[in-house]
């Protein structure tokens, strides 16, 4: 019987649940014994020169064994993500100018870790404060910039070579246009940043929480100036990622740095507040949507205008408006469409990957675009939506925005949710509500939607080795943060080798044992890393029969391998995997490269109930399809778009990083940041489909991130949607209580006049 | 969050701990629950000399009636738990308010560490506690070497984290009037999440009106109880909420927006107190 598609229960809970995980700060390996503690002393303002650093007080303080400047790190300040402005670089430690809250600036390391806060704290550094840069239409001003030496604010443009089309619009009986934010985002993951680091026989040793250790490897290898094969990356367990922890952030090099210039052991890791600053953040697009077409319902027309914020140092956010301009039509046949992003830098932390990272900006703007039409034309948004789609006979589809879709079930997926959500019923209670003017009001969303997994990273590399004790090892490139690998790869190999689950010892995240490997972020584990392992227990079987038909002196055609053993078919002879590999190691080493990437697709019907009187807006029900192909396990597949789905809802009513005009960030504890818990978040109805890719033998597709993509519009739809009837055309997320009740004042008193 | 070094003390009393209050004053800080102090601490925005922890004096952990017949009222020990004042047959029974309040502080976890008597102290205009226990009209008794004086809610507070407390003064007893379980009242907490601090709240007791974060302090809606009790209807009164106060504004609320809330939490509150 196979394994595939059946609910395996996740291998790596028990010591998650009970003696807890080992995380980078946990480590108690022996190479870290008598590290030095670092404690960084971060900018509090948002833009301003240095003009001096005094620190011999703070030399003097109890337990402190160096207290570093700027001046005295000798890493060039560095591009940190390679395709930016090539002026945008960022110093270990900011020397002359800091262009955020939360920068580092001094280097204090302490024999305790308790020390270092009492001894930071007597770092004196005069700012001679210059003028913050939030918003990002006056960014884009340059009328005060952050890179005197760029001369500009704009770090990356796609598509600013050409004007718009004056006549993109020309055939439209309607057009709509409207301004619309896609809010900064913190990832908030668990398990904050954290580094430690050893220099010893010429290499550094550096462990870090990571969702890619061997790109953390060439980054902070680039970064100190060294050969990648002097550094060794080792990622214990990470306790989160969402996007936030891609690769190395500049602190992992200054640990590593600091390792070797103290010659000691150097161990970090920040507290929440550092991270509330210091970790990468998310999204943050002004974006300008126009769409235009016929009052039947077609849409003929979309443009796409992109103001993207990069923070202060560009990161992986500089590239992400490239997926946003390809995803821009989304699931819809539209004749003629038009977008350019603009990538600005800002007094603020930088932006880079989270969860869905540049398609579910795409999907916001165009869903929040359909529904202006929809309301525009006085037509239901789902017939509108339906009227557009690209048909099952298209594909495989090149869209508009250079997307070649590899399949799609578009309205069978929006059939599915509203069949299941009781549509015409719900619109029913909806007007009833309406007309006895009940203070609770009904609200009706629904996205449907189209994304990129495994987008940019198409190749991986895995090796499945049995042992002679009848134990399997397997190696990947991808790197679990939450995910259930351990689970999931096991089963991969177990199909084809019939070796139990118990048996099987997944590893990654540590660059010498897997020099190679992209890690996990995009959706791309499965369809990448997971194909690629599945295919290495396949030729491992393959090499196992050859061996074994000299052995058995029988025709490997006439071999089959069950439970861990080769046997001739038809007779007792055979031999186990294990005896095999008792005489030469048995072994297979591989690499799946897919070439392309996977467009899964589904659709989102969400219920919100909105207090009219108070502005408060409570999910009642989500539907969903998140088509990701053939499901390797239900368990693992439902608990990604769980979160996915949370994080979607708490975008579109809760979340927002905020900073004051001075670029102070008002949202740096989890008192102020509003993630969500289970009690804003109602059960979630999902439903399956499963079409599959051709772009892998295994025809799966990514799932890590649909529910961002797809929720996120369908409750901020679902929440404007109650407060329509009011005359609410547009709420910017998140939908919090005070925006909804500003917004149904706003409508009366436009009504009125 | 490593707070700036200090000196820990676990008095075994009472008096124990107010003689340490005397000597070190305002270089000393008061531990019990722990949940607004010590984040505080964390984030070396305060950095007492020496903590003194009566987190686990037995004598201030108690609920009882006290005096006799209709001079009696609920006497609650201020290191009593939010948990305990939620889960009491005695505050059930009596102040049915109090517990329906102290169920909706934070979380549950918080519940089993904050005190009563901690949550009045801190004087923060956004906790429930403190505008429940002036709905209803209660006492803060306060004690120090120099004796033991009852100050009524009504006069307690002084602004925002600050009340009449003297620094040797600590709070050891809470007393509110019996309304008894057939009582109207209600709470009425808006939050964006369910274990966050309230934007607005209402506390509604026998025709009495308590409000969370309308001003520096604690409030009473005095407009609407003086319009209730000249016969006005509900809504009439309700819309009287907002004056007198004096909100601010923040990420969550404007100032206006608050005062809208507290209108129509008002206008709740009271209805479900007039129906109960």
């Amino acid at each position: 019987m196979s394994i595939m598609g059946t609910r395996v229960i996740r291998t790596e809970d028990p010591l998650f649940l009970s003696r807890g995980a080992t995380y980078t700060d946990d480590l108690t390996d022996e190479r870290l014994i008598g590290a030095l503690h670092l404690t960084l002393v971060r900018s509090p303002l948002a833009h301003a020169r240095i003009t001096s650093v005094a620190v011999d007080e703070a030399r003097a303080a109890p337990g402190v064994v160096a207290v570093v400047t700027g001046a005295e790190v000798d890493m060039a300040p560095a591009l940190l993500f390679g395709g930016a402005n090539k002026a945008m670089v960022r110093s270990f430690l900011a020397a002359d100018k800091v262009r955020f809250v939360g920068e580092p600036v001094v280097a204090v390391l302490t024999e305790e870790a308790y020390q270092g806060q009492d001894a930071a704290d007597l770092v004196e550094v005069d700012y001679d404060p210059l003028p913050a840069v939030i918003d990002l239409h006056a960014a884009a001003t340059d009328e005060v910039l952050l890179f005197e030496d760029a001369g500009t604010n704009t770090s990356n443009g796609f598509g600013l070579d050409a004007e718009f089309d004056e006549h993109l619009f020309d055939d439209c009986e309607v057009v709509v246009t409207r301004e619309i934010t896609n809010q900064r985002l913190a990832a908030a993951s668990l398990e904050t940043r954290a580094a430690s680091a050893v220099w010893t026989d010429g290499r550094y040793t550096l462990w870090c929480s990571t969702q890619a250790p061997q790109s953390a490897r060439d980054e902070v290898a680039g970064w100190l100036g060294v050969d990648s094969a002097q550094v060794h990356v080792i990622t214990p367990d990470v306790g989160g990622g969402f996007g936030a922890k891609i690769g190395a952030d500049p602190e992992f090099a200054l640990v590593a740095w600091l390792a070797r210039h103290t010659g000691r052991p150097v161990r970090w890791h920040e507290s929440r507040s550092e991270n509330m600053t210091g970790m990468v953040q998310g999204r943050s697009q002004a974006q300008t949507v126009t769409i235009g077409g016929n009052r039947d319902g077609d849409v003929l027309a979309y443009r796409l205008d992109v103001l993207a914020d990069a923070g202060a140092y560009p990161r992986l956010g500089a590239v992400l408006p490239l997926f946003t301009r390809m995803m821009a039509p989304g699931v819809y046949d539209i004749g003629k469409v038009e977008s350019r992003a603009r990538v600005l830098v800002t007094t603020t932390t930088s932006i880079a990957a989270y969860r869905g990272a540049g398609r579910p900006e795409a999907t916001a703007a165009i869903e929040r675009a359909m529904d202006l039409f929809a309301a525009e034309i006085g037509k239901d948004p789902v017939e509108v939506r339906r009227r557009n789609l690209i048909k099952p006979e298209q594909f495989p589809f090149t869209t508009k925005g250079g997307a070649p879709y590899d399949t799609g079930e578009y309205a069978n997926a929006l059939d599915k949710v509203l069949d299941a959500a009781g549509y015409p019923e719900l619109r029913a209670e909806q007007k009833a509500r309406r007309e006895r003017g009940e203070v609770v009001q009904l609200g009706i969303g629904v996205s449907v939607f189209v994304e990129i997994t495994g987008g940019g990273a198409f190749s991986e590399d895995a090796a499945v080795e049995v042992h002679p004790d009848g134990t399997v090892t397997v190696l990947t490139g991808t790197s679990p943060h939450g995910q259930g690998h351990a689970t999931a790869w096991a089963m991969l190999a177990s199909e084809h080798l019939g070796i139990g689950l118990d048996k099987i010892t997944v590893k990654h995240g540590d660059t010498d044992l897997v020099p190679r490997g992209s890690g996990t972020m995009g959706s791309r584990s499965l369809q990448t890393g997971g194909v690629a392992v599945y295919q290495a227990a396949g030729e491992l079987v393959e090499l196992a029969k050859q061996r074994a038909a000299d052995l058995l002196e029988a025709n490997a055609d006439d071999l089959d391998v069950a439970d861990g053993r080769v046997s001739v078919r038809g007779t007792d002879s055979g031999v186990t995997l294990a005896q095999l590999a008792e005489s030469e190691p048995l072994r297979v080493d591989t690499n799946f490269d897919s070439g392309a990437p996977c467009f899964p697709f589904g659709a989102h019907l969400a219920v919100v109930e909105v207090d009219v009187e108070s502005g408060k807006a409570v999910v009642d029900r989500i539907i969903t399809v998140d088509d990701a192909g053939p499901v390797l396990n239900p368990v693992l597949a439902e608990g990604q778009r769980h979160g996915g789905i949370a994080q979607g809802i708490s975008q579109a009513l809760l979340e927002e990083v905020v900073y004051d005009e001075d670029g102070n960030p008002l949202t740096a504890t989890f008192a102020d940041y509003a993630f969500p818990s289970a009690a804003e978040l109602p059960s979630f109805t999902l439903l399956d489909m499963a079409t599959p890719t051709h772009v892998n033998p295994m025809g799966v597709k990514g799932i890590g991130e649909a529910g961002t993509i797809g929720a996120t519009p369908a409750v901020q739809s679902a929440v404007i949607d109650a407060v329509s009837h009011l005359g609410v055309r547009h709420i910017d997320m998140p939908t919090s209580p005070l925006r909804v009740w500003t917004a149904i004042n706003a409508a009366a008193v436009e009504g009125a006049q | 969050m490593i707070p700036v070094g200090f000196e820990y003390v676990r008095p075994d009393s009472v008096d124990g701990a107010l003689a340490l209050l005397a000597e070190h004053g305002e270089d000393a800080t008061i531990l019990a629950g722990g949940h607004s102090i010590l984040p505080v601490m964390k984030l070396r925005l305060a950095a007492p000399e020496l903590v003194i922890d009566i987190g686990r004096l037995a004598e201030l952990n108690y609920v009882r009636v006290d005096g006799d017949g209709d001079d009696s009222w609920v006497a609650i020990g201020a290191g009593t738990r939010h948990r305990t004042v939620e889960s009491s047959d005695v505050v059930a029974a009596e102040v049915p308010l109090l517990a329906a309040v102290a169920r909706t502080v934070g979380d549950p976890q918080i519940r089993h560490r904050g005190t009563l008597g901690g949550s009045l102290a801190h004087a923060d205009p956004a906790s429930d506690l403190p505008a429940a226990v002036l709905a209803l009209g209660g006492t803060v008794v306060l004690r120090s070497p120099r004796g033991e004086r009852s100050v009524p809610i009504t006069g307690f507070y002084t602004g925002v984290f600050s009340s009449v407390k003297e620094p040797d003064e600590l709070i050891v007893e809470v007393r509110v009037p019996r309304t008894g379980a057939g009582s109207g009242w209600a709470y009425e907490k808006f939050t964006r999440r369910a274990n966050d601090w309230a934007i607005v709240a209402v506390a509604v007791v026998d025709g009495r009106v308590g409000m969370v974060n309308m001003g520096p302090t604690p409030l009473r809606a005095s407009a609407t109880e003086a319009a209730l009790a000249e016969g006005a209807s509900i809504a009439d009164a309700a819309a009287l909420a907002d004056q007198g106060t004096d909100p601010t504004g923040d990420l969550t609320a404007t100032k206006e927006y608050r005062r809208h809330l507290a209108r129509v939490l008002t206008k709740r509150a009271l209805t479900t107190a007039a129906g109960a």
